[in-house]
């Protein structure tokens, strides 16, 4: 249902009140004229009757069952008569009224309505920039996961309302609205925030194509400013996408056949690439290089066909074997079944050098390597997993590649996300040549081991880096170099464990690998891979002028107005001066 | 012809007239001012404020303002009856009686323009 006929429902729950409410207003109207028209007895004995005032405070207490008893004189029977008729009305008209609220609050649609109001308001109220994540998938999930630490929200749409009601499960530390519907619809989209001004970008991740299309054209009209990245698994999907000029298509295995592709012609940039995508905290291993022969593929599905333009371009003879007939005249076809051993040995297993399994079949894809390894031991593995609740299998069983398609997709969405210089800064690696990126890869593996890094962004702006760039915009101040900020801000001495990779400045210039001598600008935007713990302190550093300055200088500036006073007293005294950095005249 | 038109015609035709018929008469004089008839234009005003529930359009929004409008003045009208006669017991001095008739003269107003947009609204239909 579309949030338009939630919103009727909603009035339709207030016309179905209507009739419970007037006719409690009725009843009460009537009781309390009715009492005010019944003779009664004052205390002494005089005739007198109950004024509307005293007659409404009785129908109100006797109405709720409260009953304080008879006011301001014990009635006399003719105003008891009434009474008992108001009792029993008033008790009708509560349990009319009562019980079709209560019937009201158990309808579904209502219940929806209500829930659709509180999600479309937590979003409204959102007043830090956030994603909207379509889809709460494999792809969903760890994307989530990984903006929650970073301090970016997120705002989530899923059509699967066992996956919403998972949300509260995954323990993320801010609140994440979520809403069960179809985001294909553009007035879910608008309700979940496509339009809102903190809105960062939408990530269209359904395992539907269509539907992230649909979403990539909502975007698109709705918010032309606003980034999309979309997930597309086929190429239709991709180019009809790339027609209406969706800035991020995100195809998992087009982006798998670039990175073998990379790998076969040039394996020190792409073992570069693996370890500055790679999730930080793991540990990337460096497997062999994808050797050249004939391979076997089986299952030529969506990731089939892509590997096989892949390898065929690099110039590597494929033999496909899969359950559908060939087409007419192709050499390369085996028709059988990839798990049993005839069809392997059919396409000569023993003899080639590499086998991919990529079935959409998990299993099947296990016992397609587990077969091929038995019969040639040497064989280059390429395994694709489709489910992450597989995990242990694949784990168990040593590939050479394992392709996680909704991995793929996470990694590429927060490179784009969370590290918009990475993107060129990679093409500038593929271009540079292979001995450029073996040396790279031996500095930074040899500095930084061959866990993967933290690899963010730091732009030198208001927003990211306000204590520099105050300093900065001192007219003639002292040139501040990128070796001189990267210093710890509780320990001068220590350099950071982290490099500057790429610098981006403002006139759109770009330095790769910058040298430590390197002026900073305002406007700069830096590329940096590292520690987790280098980026906690560079960004102290950025932003508080005290730990900028001890840094830099080594002076300790005290804070609050008492103390600046007295060190500038002691300073024109005692001629404090700044100190030079131990080992600045070596570096 | 609707019926749902015609009570929700009728009871907003209603309010204005018992509101009418309180406020009519000399201002400070309580002998023209029943509160019977305050108590009956304070029932009939809620029940046309129940009746404007639930109406999305436009013009529904101002019929419920309106009719709010109408509540909220008839009802301080009658706590301003209440506290005079009951609490304080002055009874219906002619300061009191001013203030009781000219807060439902408010309450009228709201009501005139509650029936002037049903006019209009009825207008609008061009059958």
């Amino acid at each position: 249902m579309n949030p338009a006929a939630y919103e009727s429902t909603f009035f339709l729950a207030l016309r179905r009140m209507r009739a419970p409410l007037i006719t409690i207003i009725l009843i009460y109207a009537v009781s309390v004229v009715g009492l005010t028209l019944v003779p009664g007895v004052d205390a002494e004995g005089q005739p007198t009757r109950l004024s509307l005032f005293h007659a409404f405070y009785f129908i109100s207490y006797t109405a709720t069952t409260i009953g304080f008893g008879e006011i301001p004189y014990a009635f006399s029977d003719g105003q008891r008569l009434w009474v008992i008729v108001c009792i029993y009305l008033s008790v009708i008209g509560w349990a009319y009224s009562i019980g079709t609220l209560l019937a009201l609050l158990q309808d579904q649609n209502f219940r929806n309505a209500v829930r659709l109001q509180r999600f479309g308001q937590k979003v409204r109220h959102l007043r830090e920039p956030f994603y909207l994540v379509c889809g709460y998938g494999e792809t969903g999930q760890l994307i989530c996961r990984a903006l929650d630490p970073l301090g970016l929200r997120a705002v989530v749409i899923e059509i699967d309302e066992g996956r919403v009601s998972q949300l509260d499960l995954h323990g993320l530390s801010a609140d994440v609205p979520a809403l069960a519907a179809d985001a294909r619809q553009p007035e879910v989209l608008k309700l979940a925030g496509l339009t809102h001004r903190c809105c960062r970008g939408v990530i269209a991740l359904t395992n539907d194509d269509n539907a992230n299309l649909a979403i990539a054209i909502a975007a698109r009209l709705l918010a032309p400013g606003l980034p999309a990245l979309c997930r597309a698994e086929t190429v239709e999907t991709a180019n009809n996408m790339a027609s209406f000029g969706t800035r991020h298509i995100i195809n998992p295995f087009d982006k798998f056949g670039r990175y073998l592709a990379l790998s076969l012609h040039a394996p020190a940039a792409y073992h570069l690439l693996e370890w500055l995508t790679g999730v930080p905290g793991t540990v990337v291993e460096p497997h062999r290089d994808p050797p050249r022969g004939r391979w076997v593929l089986c299952g030529h599905g969506r990731f089939g066909k892509v590997m096989v333009s892949t390898l065929e371009e690099m110039g590597i003879p494929v033999t496909i074997i899969d359950h559908a007939p060939p087409v007419e005249g192709d050499e390369r076809w085996v028709r059988g079944d990839g798990a049993g051993a005839p069809a392997l040995l059919a396409a000569g297993i023993r003899e080639v050098v590499g086998v991919v399994a990529c079935t959409n079949d998990d299993v099947n894809n296990l016992s397609i390597v587990v077969t091929a390894r038995e019969l040639n031991p040497n064989l280059f593995v390429v395994l694709r997993q489709n489910l992450q609740a597989n995990q242990a299998l694949f784990d168990a069983f040593e590939s050479d590649f394992t392709v996680v398609p909704s991995q793929i997709v996470a990694r590429e969405c927060l490179a784009i996300l969370t590290t918009p210089l990475l993107a060129p800064f990679l093409s500038e690696i593929k271009q540079r040549g292979e001995a450029w990126a073996s040396t790279l890869l031996d500095q930074l593996t040899e500095r930084f081991g061959w866990e993967a890094p933290t690899v963010w962004s730091a732009r030198v702006d208001a927003d990211q880096a306000p204590a520099l760039l105050r300093l900065l915009s001192v007219p003639a101040g002292p040139p501040v170099t990128l070796g001189d900020v990267l210093f710890d801000p509780h320990d001068r001495a220590q350099e950071l464990e982290c490099r500057v990779l790429y610098l981006a400045r403002a006139d759109d210039s770009t330095v790769m690998l910058p040298h430590r001598h390197t002026p900073i600008q305002a406007g700069d935007r830096l590329l940096l891979a590292g520690r987790g713990a280098a980026r906690g302190a560079l960004d102290l550093t950025l932003h508080n002028e005290n730990a900028l300055d001890y840094v830099l200088w080594g002076r300790e500036i005290p804070g609050g107005w008492v103390w600046e006073q007295l060190a500038k007293f002691h300073a024109r005294w005692l001629g404090s001066g700044n100190a030079p950095r131990s080992g600045d005249a070596a570096s | 012809m609707n019926l749902e038109k015609v009570i929700f015609g009728f009871f907003i035709v209603l309010a204005a007239t018992l509101n009418f018929g309180f406020f009519i008469g000399e201002l400070d004089n309580p002998i023209h001012h029943d509160v019977y008839e305050l108590f009956a234009a304070i029932v009939v005003n809620l029940i046309a404020t129940v009746l404007k529930f639930g109406d999305r359009t436009h013009i529904g929004a101002i019929h419920l303002s309106t009719s709010l409008v109408a509540d909220l003045q008839l009802i301080a009208a009658a706590l301003v009856w209440g506290y005079s006669v009951h609490v304080a017991g002055a009874g219906m001095t002619p300061e009191i009686t001013t203030k009781v008739v000219s807060l439902s003269g408010g309450a009228l107003f709201a009501n005139v323009v509650s029936v002037v947009i049903l006019i209009a609204e009825t207008i609008m239909q061009k059958r």
